[in-house]
């Protein structure tokens, strides 16, 4: 017993004596901690120039009251933004392509995904690398065939409306397929670690492949679908070159070109604008506060192995 | 013998529906895959080696555009290749090296390292757009922060108009472009700090080395890999730049900020060049592939 003691008390000692070793320079320390610091602000400021702005009045960001909170809360800016600059439409327009996209590209993934780890045939490897050329394709390479194919089904009485130029598909199907690569990435990483086990206790209990798809497989695909989900909301929520190429009138503007346009109409009055970012914004900072290491996780899953 | 063949049947049958199954598993990704990336692609390339204005059928002219793309400066493109290329020079040599110093200094457990990881992430998370919006305030030239504070220091002399003159415009791009993506390789390179094995570090501080050194001669090593990632990305990201240039500076003043992917939607609105929209195209997937390929050589050469 008193000899344990004294060995505790031994590595005790031991532990201090490495952390001796390890004690940097306090001024060092001091030196550090100021940088991350300064970086932090660096970081943090323009989003709180961002969000103080779109709070005041042009007198007060163009007059004294530069930098500071602002004296009057200007919410009107948000109603006016919201109202008579449309963001409330460009924010429904994001939302509806981003769902949709994002839903897309998780069905099409978790399918392709069980086809590709769970199911036993020849060409499963040369397809999964086919799916994985998508990574490193910029969507620049696929802009002009599209647009042109676009501006073609727009002339087609019977599917203009729905899938040519200027309607929801045009961004909703693009945006899955280029969000479709990693979610086939991010699903295998989930899904090969469900035992296989449970395959075969499927197969003996009567279910076929299909059975096992929707009663196993998907159930516990769920922590997955939440990896899959961010990253393509995130893609989809901010993207910009697509949306400005494929969309020219004001009613399917999502919130990127919506910004654009707004910020040309208005450019004598900044508060409008800066409720009009602010909006665009807060989604996913709120997300992000209460989901940071799984948005981070899905960004490090991607590239790690992209 | 017939029981033997019925069996055979349901053995075949079965491998059919197993068959027919992998398909329609597959079905939905590869009709949107091919239909969305790699039949546009090859229609590019297809269309890449024609004079074509979208509409007509086209003629077909051999390498005729790739040549004027290098030749004809009223396209551009080495403008445009220039400016992408400054771009990625900063993102390696100024943005990369301020990641690698962030995750290390995060990596070595100190106290509210997660406060910072998630603050110095923040801007990646952030509309590109916004983003430029919000520095086009900051630039601007009468009331923006910059000419302000200037004009507080008394330093109105040193006031500009940022991004409307030739000089200044590219450098109003490139702030914005390697401050928002910092945090994310910062973040790449965490994950890579955080599988180092703690045992590892131990020992080397027990040799008696200090935080420097541990990070100069363990860390690194570890994470070149991930370090030979963020390059790839830096410069591949950097010759895709789109969205700040048409926000912030809309390839102007003169056309001194214009960057390939800029260029190729002016091709498409502005000449009805969708012949030469497809080449740079093409020539960026290309570019793209043979960085990648540069880059992965080199880390190779520097591990031998």
């Amino acid at each position: 017993m008193a000899d344990l003691k004294t060995k505790r008390k031994a590595s005790e000692d031991f532990e201090e004596e490495r952390y001796t070793l390890k004690k940097t320079n306090p001024v060092v320390k001091v030196i550090v901690y100021a940088f991350l610091v300064f970086w932090a602000l660096i970081n943090l400021f323009p989003i709180y120039f961002m969000f103080t702005f779109s709070l005041k009045s042009n007198e007060e960001i163009f007059g004294k009251n530069v930098i500071g909170l602002p004296h009057d809360w200007l919410w009107d800016n948000y109603s006016a933004a919201m109202n008579t600059g449309d963001m409330k439409l460009y924010f429904l327009n994001s939302v509806l392509v981003t769902v949709s996209a994002t839903l897309i590209a998780i069905i099409a993934s978790l399918m392709a995904t069980y086809a590709l780890t769970r199911i036993k045939w020849k060409m499963s490897g040369m397809t999964n690398s086919f799916f994985m050329l998508g990574l490193t394709i910029p969507i620049q390479a696929a802009i002009v065939p599209l647009y042109v194919l676009l501006s073609n089904i727009s002339k087609n009485p019977v599917f203009g409306k729905a899938f040519g130029i200027n309607t929801y598909a045009s961004l909703i199907i693009p945006y899955a397929g280029f969000t479709l690569s990693m979610a086939i990435l991010i699903s295998s990483g989930f899904m090969v670690k469900i035992p296989y086990d449970l395959d075969e206790a499927a197969r003996i209990d009567g279910c076929g492949l299909w059975g096992t798809f929707f009663k196993i497989i998907v159930p516990l695909m769920k922590p997955a679908l939440s990896t899959i989900g961010i990253y393509s909301y995130l893609q989809c929520w901010n993207e910009f070159m697509f949306a400005n190429v494929f969309i020219s009138d004001s009613v399917h503007r999502t919130l990127p070109v919506g910004i654009k346009a707004l910020s040309g109409q208005h450019t004598t009055n900044w508060g409008p604008i800066g409720a009009a970012l602010c909006i665009a914004t807060f989604p996913t900072l709120i997300v992000y506060i209460f989901l940071s290491k799984r948005i981070q996780e899905s960004f490090i899953a991607g590239a790690i192995k992209g | 013998m017939a029981e033997n063949n019925t069996l055979k049947k349901s053995k075949n049958r079965k491998e059919l529906w197993k068959g027919i199954s992998i398909f329609l598993f597959l079905l939905p990704a590869l009709l949107l895959f091919v239909s969305v990336l790699i039949a546009p692609i090859a229609v590019s390339v297809y269309r890449s080696l024609q004079d074509w204005n979208g509409f007509s059928p086209g003629t077909f002219i051999g390498f005729s555009n790739y040549k004027e793309l290098f030749t004809n400066g009223s396209i551009k493109f080495m403008v445009g290749l220039k400016n992408s290329l400054i771009v990625a020079f900063f993102s390696v040599f100024v943005q990369l090296p301020l990641s690698l110093l962030l995750a290390l200094l995060l990596g070595r457990k100190i106290k509210g390292s997660r406060f910072f990881l998630s603050v110095f992430f923040m801007p990646v998370l952030i509309s590109t757009v916004v983003i430029g919006q919000l520095w086009l305030k900051i630039y601007n030239p009468d009331y923006g922060l910059i000419n302000r504070a200037l004009d507080a220091l008394n330093l109105s002399a040193w006031k500009h108009v940022w991004v409307g003159e030739v000089g200044y415009a590219l450098v109003a791009v490139l702030i914005p472009t390697i401050w928002q993506f910092v945090g994310y390789h910062m973040l790449l390179m965490y994950a890579g700090v955080k599988g180092v094995s703690p045992d590892l570090r131990e020992a080397a501080m027990l040799d008696g080395a200090t935080n420097w050194q541990v990070d100069k001669y363990v860390v690194i090593p570890i994470i070149k890999p991930i370090i030979k990632v963020s390059v790839i990305f830096a410069v591949t990201g950097s010759l895709k730049t789109y969205d700040l240039v048409r926000i912030i500076t809309n390839g102007g003043p003169f056309q001194t900020t214009e960057v390939p992917s800029t260029l190729l939607e002016n091709m498409l609105f502005l000449r009805n060049r969708y012949g030469m929209g497809s080449t740079i195209s093409v020539m960026l997937i290309i570019l793209c592939f043979a960085f990648a390929l540069l880059i992965g050589a080199a880390f190779k050469e520097k591990e031998d």
